[in-house]
């Protein structure tokens, strides 16, 4: 289609190299300049997918070809990430971004945040749904009388190691991790981190730098602290408990809800440890550190799903 | 790197970059984004339309013509995915993408590069989506629901739960960006309650998006995991319950029906209203109703499972709250007859498929109060009924909605008017045979044919082809509409004035036609009279 290139009325333009300000108000519009970030990054999602899918599919033995595409495509998206964010890191450098930019920046990692909680809702919500209504019926509670007789009329229902892992007691017998263990130390040690992130926020707003690295520093290290121990928690699960992926819904349940909060903490971490070098070479001052707060929002937000974590999948 | 890059790309904004890649892979603009979507979506459209085709030839007549069972299972499963998620939903958002930063004053989206990766994952996710045609083992078969166990059956599991995962992360960011543009970007003056009902539509629908599409991508996942990671959350041997899946599904499912039904009902309230010359009867209650029908589109969602064996009490509160939806729809309809009321109306094209989606929608509209009846629906389920009541609701509601937003914003976009005659030669042929199509699937459900079969007892032999005949010339027709819009874009000389219809009202039509690559780029000073609502609270 045409699209001919009209102006309406000569007005005065800022140029700028890498974006242009539109007008010359204090609060003018802000337009980035093109970028062919998003179409390599839509490029390397579709070779990540394509690549797991084909690999997940391939017969035994023949896995090769999927995992090269996967592999390449994951380099990619780190690659893309690195590009992407580092010409934006230049433009906010540059002094392109105005109060405007940074509040759509602001909603839209709000809501960004916001679709994740969903996405954890619906784990959440399955877990529930598991252990309020199909486990209970398939022990012959309420509704599900007539399927426990006739199928499985020696169930006994219950949640955790007895019977956790359904009628035909799927992947065998398990005990389940205990929550006054590992859990509790995890969970002070997000807590803790949830806290040296803000006392670091405060001091970037108070310009103290020495302190913003210590405390962020102390952060990252939590973090990696509580991933290490996560990590020690799958392996004696895996070896000690006979608690696994296959242990019924009890394993599904907690693998993925405790395995996708682990990588949403993975990926906190390492964002991170990226400010971490921000602050370090001072990019961000007292007004202008979205980047951090981002981050530290983001950092809340897997500390409160953990809360519901422990509560849900550990205590209860 | 990209800093060197983007030094060299001197982006003249006075008019649109000249090379191809530039302009349209790199582009953070929102008219070519918004074209993009359009193009892509109509695309699509016609692959799904495809698909259609194929499915009416075989059920014709009774007995097994053209293809294997299986195949046509295939055929059914991809002709829902490609028309909700590449034609319908794209074609939302690429006038979502024209039009709000031209409605709000705003010189583009909140975050133009992010719009552009939103536009660029769809055609590579279709990419991913339509080769499991060509693979080993077809495509998905198992409904576009993708019910566990039978679509865990299905080789193409992996492709199609990736191809979902990206259209679920296009769709968020689409929805971010949209809500950002509508909350951040409006022009001084542009007061909420100002806004057309065609922003307020897609502001709602974005909250919907970004709610409940990481509700999908969960339930995927655990179909994913199910199949290829050994997991049981669908396997009531290991305690799990397929059902599981239904409701996960459904939470995501209901929300997303509304998605595609809400902004047509902006584009409606955007069309009745020009054409009528007058101003919407009830703004605000309109917009009330939009937000009363998304809160209520999050309680519903079990009336998709009536016959799954619910416990008693969930189906009356499914079977009630659904029934409640009515009222805010009601509100809609008959605010929209009121707006004609004693309205010096004409009919052009955009106004007659507006009217025609009023009446047709509300028939979409009735069957589905007839289907939220819990004793009845145990009849209707899985029948043609449904068939016959949500594509009333999506072709002759979203489609037509979408076709007619085409003509009515398409001189505001090409600076070119289309040929009326046309326009109505397939506004015409469009409602008799969509009618000949989806009508007796009425009758054929409540006789009790089954959806999803490729073959049918002989007793209902006829309306099946009056169905498959009225298809064929429905589908034909949308070749009238390819036309009209190439003759418009490329070879129109009529030429259209800045406010093209006598009685547009809002900013989109205080710009020239075509719309300037570049508009807004100082915040317009806003006069309410100017603007649809700009006295809503005088």
């Amino acid at each position: 289609m045409q699209f001919p290139g009209q102006h309406d009325g000569a007005k005065v333009i800022k140029r700028n190299p890498r974006g242009y300000t539109m007008g010359q108000q204090h609060d003018a519009y802000f337009v980035p300049a093109k970028s062919y970030w998003p179409f390599v990054a839509a490029v390397v999602m579709f070779t990540t997918v394509f690549g797991a899918a084909h690999w997940l599919n391939a017969e035994p033995g023949e896995s090769g070809f999927g995992k090269t595409v996967l592999t390449v495509g994951v380099i990619g998206v780190l690659a893309m990430f690195f590009g992407w964010f580092r010409s934006v890191i230049h433009e906010s450098m540059g002094g392109n971004y105005n109060h405007q930019v940074d509040t759509s920046f602001r909603m839209g990692m709000m809501w960004f945040i916001f679709s994740e909680v969903m996405f954890f809702g619906a784990f959440f919500g399955a877990l529930f749904y598991i252990r309020m209504f199909s486990v209970p019926w398939l022990g012959g509670h309420g509704h599900g009388t007539l399927t426990h007789q006739f199928l499985w009329s020696d169930y006994a229902a219950s949640w955790g190691a007895s019977a956790g892992n359904g009628p035909e007691h799927i992947g065998g017998a398990f005990s389940t991790v205990p929550a006054w263990g590992l859990p509790l130390l995890n969970t002070l040690i997000l807590l803790t981190s949830s806290v040296t992130v803000t006392i670091a926020h405060h001091a970037l707003r108070a310009g103290h730098r020495g302190k913003i690295l210590l405390f962020l520093g102390l952060t990252v290290l939590l973090g990696a602290t509580f991933l290490y121990f996560q990590a020690h928690e799958y392996m004696e699960a895996y070896k000690e408990l006979n608690l696994t992926l296959h242990s019924g819904v009890y394993g599904s349940t907690f693998f993925l809800l405790t395995g996708f909060h682990g990588l949403h903490v993975t990926l906190g971490t390492i964002m991170l440890a990226v400010i971490w070098l921000r602050v370090l070479k001072g990019h961000f001052n007292k007004e202008h550190h979205f980047g951090f707060e981002a981050v530290a929002w983001y950092w809340h937000f897997v500390d409160v799903v953990w809360l519901g974590l422990f509560m849900f999948v550990y205590i209860l | 790197m990209s800093y060197a890059a983007t030094h060299d790309q001197h982006d003249d904004h006075h008019g649109a970059p000249k090379g191809f890649f530039q302009r349209w892979c790199m582009s953070t603009n929102h008219k070519d984004i918004g074209t993009l979507y359009l193009v892509f979506a109509l695309t699509m459209f016609f692959i799904g339309g495809s698909f259609a085709m194929l499915i009416r030839a075989e059920l014709f007549k009774p007995g097994l013509q053209l293809m294997e069972p299986y195949f046509f299972n295939q055929l059914t499963t991809m002709h829902a995915l490609v028309m909700i998620f590449g034609a319908i939903m794209p074609a939302f958002v690429g006038l979502g993408n024209w039009m709000i930063p031209l409605m709000v004053g705003a010189p583009d989206m909140a975050l133009p590069r992010m719009n552009n990766l939103s536009f660029w994952i769809l055609p590579f996710a279709f990419i991913l989506l339509l080769s499991t045609l060509f693979l080993p083992g077809g495509g998905p078969s198992g409904g576009w629901t993708m019910y566990p166990p039978l679509s865990l059956q299905s080789d193409s599991l992996a492709y199609v739960v990736f191809a979902i995962h990206l259209m679920g992360i296009s769709s968020i960011m689409g929805a971010i960006n949209i809500i950002a543009t509508i909350l951040n970007m409006r022009a001084p003056g542009m007061d909420l309650l100002k806004m057309p009902v065609f922003v307020w539509s897609w502001l709602i629908t974005a909250f919907l998006l970004i709610a409940v599409m990481p509700v999908l991508a969960g339930a995927v996942t655990m179909l994913l995991t199910d199949k290829y990671f050994g997991t049981n959350f669908f396997n009531p041997g290991g305690g799990g319950d397929p059902v599981l899946y239904q409701h996960i599904f459904w939470f995501f499912g209901h929300p997303e029906v509304y998605i595609m039904i809400l902004p047509a009902f902006g584009i409606i309230s955007e069309i009745v209203p020009t054409f009528a010359r007058k101003p919407i009867f009830g703004y605000k209650a309109m917009v009330f109703a939009i937000a009363c029908i998304a809160f209520l589109s999050f309680i519903v969602w079990a009336h998709h499972m009536f016959a799954v064996g619910l416990p008693l009490g969930a189906e009356i509160f499914f079977m009630y709250a659904t029934m409640l939806i009515s009222v805010p729809t009601g509100v809609k309809v008959f605010n929209w007859v009121a707006t004609m009321w004693g309205g010096s109306m004409t009919f052009e094209t955009p106004m007659l498929f507006a009217i025609a989606f009023i009446i047709l929608f509300t028939i979409g509209g009735f069957s589905g109060l007839m289907l939220a009846l819990v004793p009845a629906d145990f009849q209707y389920h899985d029948t043609y009924f449904v068939v016959a009541h949500f594509h009333y609701v999506l072709v002759t509601g979203a489609l037509f909605a979408i076709i007619g937003a085409a003509y009515y914003w398409l001189p505001k976009w090409t600076g070119n008017m289309y040929s009326e005659f046309w326009g109505k030669v397939h506004f015409w042929n469009s409602v008799i045979w969509v009618n000949v199509l989806f009508f007796p699937q009425h009758f054929l459900g409540l006789a009790g044919m089954p959806r999803r079969i490729p073959d049918y007892n002989v007793a209902f032999a006829n309306f099946n082809m009056i169905s498959s005949i009225g298809g064929f010339l429905f589908g034909a027709t949308q070749l009238i509409f390819i036309g009209v819009l190439i003759h418009c874009v490329f070879f129109s000389k009529k030429k259209a004035t800045d406010r093209v219809w006598e009685g547009a009202k809002g900013l989109e039509w205080t710009v020239p036609s075509p719309a300037p690559h570049h508009t807004f780029e100082v915040p317009p000073v806003i006069h309410d009279d100017e603007l649809a609502h700009g006295h809503v609270n005088d």
